[in-house]
């Protein structure tokens, strides 16, 4: 029962994930490029969250806390570039 | 009983990231994109993580996975805020059906307004000139 549910889980999780990379490839501006980034960050954390649930291992939850703040900074950073403007 | 729970909010949470995904791909502005994105990724992330928590049955756990939800609450909010201004700012072209750019309006506004009271305070001055 958990064995296939989280199969399909990862399954549903992993093709969202290349739909996202699909747009970061496309994306015509660079703030498409960071909405994407921003979405592969949390997909990730949720397919640790998922693996953590299926195997039992506490210590992944701890990775997923780590991506999510560094996910968040690197939006906030590559946003406060984007607004900046173009180095001179 | 705690499998069929957890399975339930597995797959609901991960229909809910293949949703923003089709979103983020399928949306034709920056804006509505970041919408689909944030919104549902916030939604799609709780669901697996009060799944995993479940799952798992530890009240570590548990504390880790309210922890990353409550920061996920908190940052998804803000993130999607610094990345509409900045891409505002940054003149991304908006989607050609976008009906109200409320900041477009109220700048034409505050323009005319500032010539008007321009030309108010230029009169007297000049009328201080003839004097």
């Amino acid at each position: 029962m958990l064995a296939i549910t989280t199969q399909v889980t990862l399954v549903m999780l992993g093709l969202a994930l290349i739909i996202c990379f699909i747009r970061l490839v496309k994306g015509p501006t660079l703030p498409d490029r960071i909405v994407a980034t921003d979405l592969l960050g949390v997909l990730v954390v949720g397919v640790i969250a998922v693996l953590a649930g299926w195997s039992g291992v506490r210590a992944t939850l701890d990775a997923a806390i780590v991506i999510a703040l560094v996910g968040f900074l690197g939006t906030v950073a590559y946003a406060t570039y984007v607004e900046r403007g173009d180095p001179q | 009983m705690i499998d069929i729970m957890t399975a339930i909010l597995w797959l609901a949470g991960s229909a809910f990231a293949l949703l923003a995904a089709v979103g983020v791909l399928r949306m034709p502005d920056v804006f509505t994109r970041m919408q689909a994105s944030t919104k549902a990724s916030t939604l799609g992330l709780g669901c697996l993580l009060i799944g995993a928590a479940l799952q798992m049955g530890d009240f570590a756990s548990f504390i880790r996975a309210a922890s990353i939800g409550a920061f996920a609450l908190l940052t998804t909010p803000v993130a999607g805020h610094v990345i509409a201004r900045a891409s505002y700012f940054a003149d991304v072209p908006l989607w050609k059906g976008t009906v109200l750019d409320e900041r477009k309006r109220d700048v034409a506004q505050e323009s005319r307004d500032q010539s008007s009271r321009y030309d108010a305070d230029t009169l007297p001055t000049n009328d201080d000139g003839r004097r």
